[in-house]
């Protein structure tokens, strides 16, 4: 028996072929869930040296940042920062990039990210870009694929928790945002339980510019002041279309645990944004002042750069008839989840207990033939009967979020029965279940929200771990799971923990990207203004209270690495330049005493750190990240006199 | 034309062509391999450059206190595409006129040039692997790093690949062209006296 669960924990972590030839006789004890258990770690096992399938992007909630990982051995490969600051490389610490995260509120360190888009070209991702949405304080960050580095963020005015965000349009011509949270629009001083008079919500459409990638607030939707929760957009048939999940139809202002749970049906926003754009050729929006800021990393200047924006489009809702139209959906929908074809429109009804599926043609039908149920603040709503095409019955508890395999089949994950649900759209049956551990999010399969989903995995996001991993405390992991469904069955075969908590994901072909990637920075393209390109122009300045240093790094040394001059009160600005063109060999860069994050500078990048000594001494700086044989030697001094000393400003290395 | 020309003539003329090849392909190529660079770090010399990753091999090549190389300090750089065009302009001028003497006298000068050649690339070689900083941080008793002539080398952590590359290879055609040529003709005039 023991030398059995020993030979087990091989299969484990070899998972090859000596299961097949001697793991025979203790297949039953390593089988779980009635899949074998060596079996599914030869499916999820990349050996050394080998790439993995997939790359799968998967946010961190209340990290800020979204985590890289392999698919299928779900090995960790990057966490990319993108709303909070990250120390480990200065994202945010460095003078470069602070101006990522100014908003009209200030600096913001941290926000949560919930959900990851791929750009996507003819309804399928392209391994361009990858969009976020910052829940709390609104904006929306586009992530380059070449750098894996966060080059844009745009915040949203008008609106209060940037949730349903951001699901692009099959050719990436909008990226859309709503509102979670109503608040009065424009913001001000109003009692809150004057919530219906005052609180409104916003539909956004930020339009991507389709070479460069720069997102630019096209306009905005006013509509009724519930709470917005996901979106998708059409594709195929439904092109021209997306779609928003609404729940506090109630407009409940307190206790909305109870009060936004009375309706049997809340709605989903059908936005014809075709016919949005007309409504605003026709002159039928309004420029509102607002406030808002939009921030753009250059990759060549190393350097990010904030503009404050001031007006915005806005295009109240009854101002376009024709452009929405809202779609009762039972109860609370969390997911509006199109499929593959464009035609089926699927609520996570997350109270309900059916899924409810809309028809986008019978929805056609439906406004043609002036099928309407009511109206809200101008908005016809449709009758539930005239659009559904179908209901999938008893599924589950807590249906949330669905995605597809492009095979005909849809798959949902249940937030209170903790588990997924397979089911075939067409006929509405359940096809198959399995269980997840615990609390499943969203789930995610590889191109699963686009026209042409990779229908190998399913990738399940858990809130909860408990009795899964070794205990942390009273925190524990959160986790992904990764189902094979390839076949009937679907299977589980194996589980990592995740940075964060695992929102929401995207995933696509690892041979979509590999190959684009950057390896290094030119420095003949680096345009920062302080860049210095080689050790002679090395140097250091003074200019009143400030101390520039133009520092460069190789291996395995600093220029100038010995600084005279520098006095208490002085600012002192390290400018430190990379001079590697080799893949794989960044310089750190840290010094004793500072407040600041330390820097991690690519080969050929140019990054600040700012310094404000505050004792006289000699303080050691040094490189960070091991990068030779000699790393341990890469350092340097830097002399700190009183303030009005007469020591000159003097340096150089190896004098 | 004389059909008994013919062929001393083509070799010549390709004699004369084929070096001309060398201002747009490497003479030389030398590639190092390391467990740190699997994909390996290559050098390209060419009758009037260096290319390939030097700011890399340099940077690497401080550790064991070899002197940095530098195209612009390399006098055969400036000289060589000045013997190949000579060369190549004299084979062609040989494929014009082609008597015995001057082809024989091409076929020696050839040689003893691309001889001399490969003796200053390894003495230049050796220059480079033994002529090191005596500050250096890694010295090792007794190592040099000289790069091998032709073939492949264990140094330290990397193993160094040398081998012609195209314009090499095209020079050492040429020559063979040339003594072919040369052969032709000295027998054809053997058989048929002026």
């Amino acid at each position: 028996m023991k030398s059995c669960s020993v030979r087990a924990h091989w299969f484990l972590a070899l998972g090859l072929v000596l299961v097949v030839l001697s793991g025979v006789s203790c297949k039953r004890q390593v089988s779980t869930q009635g899949f074998m258990a060596e079996d599914a770690a030869q499916k999820v096992y990349v050996a050394p040296g080998k790439y993995d399938e997939f790359y799968a992007f998967l946010s961190g909630g209340f990290s800020g940042q979204v985590a890289v990982y392999g698919l299928p051995s779900g090995r960790l490969l990057r966490v990319v920062p993108v709303f909070a600051v990250n120390p480990e490389n200065g994202y945010g610490f460095s003078e470069e990039t602070k101006p990522l995260l100014m908003t009209s509120h200030g600096f913001i360190p941290w926000d949560d990210y919930h959900h990851p888009e791929l750009s996507q070209t003819n309804g399928v991702p392209d391994g361009r870009w990858l969009f976020g949405n910052s829940n709390n304080t609104p904006r929306i960050a586009r992530t380059d694929l070449t750098t894996f580095q966060t080059v844009e963020i745009l915040e949203i005015p008008n609106s209060g928790g940037n949730h349903a965000s951001p699901f692009v349009t099959p050719d990436t011509r909008y990226v859309v945002s709503a509102t979670r949270f109503s608040v009065p629009v424009p913001q001000r001083d109003v009692p809150i339980p004057s919530y219906k008079e005052n609180f409104k919500g916003t539909l956004n459409f930020v339009s991507v510019d389709p070479d460069s990638g720069r997102m630019s607030l096209a306009f905005q939707i006013l509509v009724p002041g519930f709470d917005y929760d996901l979106a998708h957009c059409g594709k195929g048939p439904s092109y021209g279309w997306c779609f928003f999940t609404s729940y506090n139809t109630e407009q409940a202002h307190t206790l909305l645990e109870i009060r936004a749970s009375q309706n049997d049906k809340d709605f989903i926003a059908a936005v014809n944004w075709r016919r949005a754009e007309e409504c605003l050729k026709e002159g039928k929006g309004q420029k509102w002042p607002a406030e808002y800021y939009h921030n753009i990393y250059d990759d060549e200047r190393h350097l990010a750069v904030s503009e404050v924006l001031r007006e915005v489009t806005v295009l109240e809702a009854g101002a376009c008839p024709g452009a929405i139209y809202y779609l009762p959906t039972p109860k609370s929908p969390h997911g509006v989840d199109v499929d593959p074809t464009g035609e089926y429109i699927v609520g996570g009804g997350k109270l309900a207990t059916v899924i409810p599926v809309h028809s986008f043609s019978k929805m056609q039908k439906a406004i043609a033939e002036k099928k309407f149920a009511g109206e809200v603040q101008g908005i016809p709503v449709l009758a539930y009967e005239a659009t559904v095409a179908g209901e999938v019955e008893k599924p589950c508890l807590g249906p949330l979020h669905t995605e597809f395999d492009g095979q005909g089949f849809a798959y949902t994950s249940c937030f209170v029965s903790s588990e997924v649900v397979k089911w075939q759209l067409g006929t509405w049956q359940v096809v198959d279940r399995v269980p997840t551990y615990y609390s499943i999010g969203h789930l995610m399969i590889p191109g699963g929200d686009s026209q042409k989903p990779w229908g190998k995995y399913l990738l399940a996001m858990n809130k909860i771990t408990k009795d899964r991993y070794l205990p942390t405390g009273p925190e524990l992991a959160q986790s992904a799971q990764l189902y094979d469904i390839s076949g009937k069955k679907m299977k589980l075969l194996s589980d990592f923990p995740t940075v964060g908590e695992p929102h929401y994901a995207q995933a696509l072909p690892a041979d979509l990207l590999k190959n684009k990637v950057a390896k290094i920075y030119p420095l003949e393209k680096n345009h920062h203004p302080e860049a210095v390109k080689s050790e002679k122009e090395a140097r250091v300045e003074r200019r009143g209270n400030e101390v520039h240093v133009y520092l460069t790094a190789i291996r395995s040394h600093f220029t100038p690495d010995n600084i005279e001059g520098v006095q208490v009160g002085d600012t002192v600005f390290f400018h430190v330049t990379n001079l590697e063109q080799d893949w794989d060999i960044p310089h750190g860069f840290a010094v004793f005493g500072s407040e600041n994050a330390e820097l991690l500078v690519m080969p050929g990048e140019t990054k600040t750190l700012k310094w404000v000594p505050k004792k006289v001494g000699v303080y050691p700086f040094y490189c960070t990240d091991f990068c030779s044989a000699l790393h341990q030697e890469m350092q340097g001094y830097v002399r700190v006199s009183e303030a009005g000393a007469n020591v000159p400003i003097s340096y150089g290395t190896g004098k | 034309m004389s059909r008994t020309t013919f062929g001393p003539r083509a070799c010549f003329v390709l004699a004369g062509v084929l070096p001309l090849v060398n201002f747009f392909v490497p003479l030389w190529g030398i590639r190092l391999y390391a467990p740190q660079y699997p994909e390996g770090i290559s050098m390209y010399i060419w009758t009037h450059r260096i290319t390939g990753q030097l700011d890399l091999v340099n940077g690497l090549n401080h550790y064991i206190g070899m002197k940095p190389i530098d195209p612009a300090g390399i006098p055969e750089l400036r000289w060589m595409p000045l013997a190949v065009v000579a060369l190549s302009a004299w084979a062609l001028m040989i494929a014009l006129v082609p008597t015995r003497a001057l082809a024989l006298l091409w076929v020696v000068v050839y040689s003893l040039l691309g001889l001399l050649g490969l003796v200053d690339f390894y003495l230049w070689e050796y220059d480079y692997g033994h002529n090191l900083d005596p500050t250096a941080p890694i010295k090792i008793p007794g190592m040099s790093y000289q790069p091998p002539l032709i073939g492949s080398k264990e140094l330290l952590n990397f193993t160094a690949v040398s081998f012609p590359h195209v314009g090499g290879v095209a020079l050492m055609l040429a020559g063979a062209l040339g003594i072919c040529g040369l052969c032709v003709l000295w027998r054809s005039r053997e058989a048929k006296p002026l």
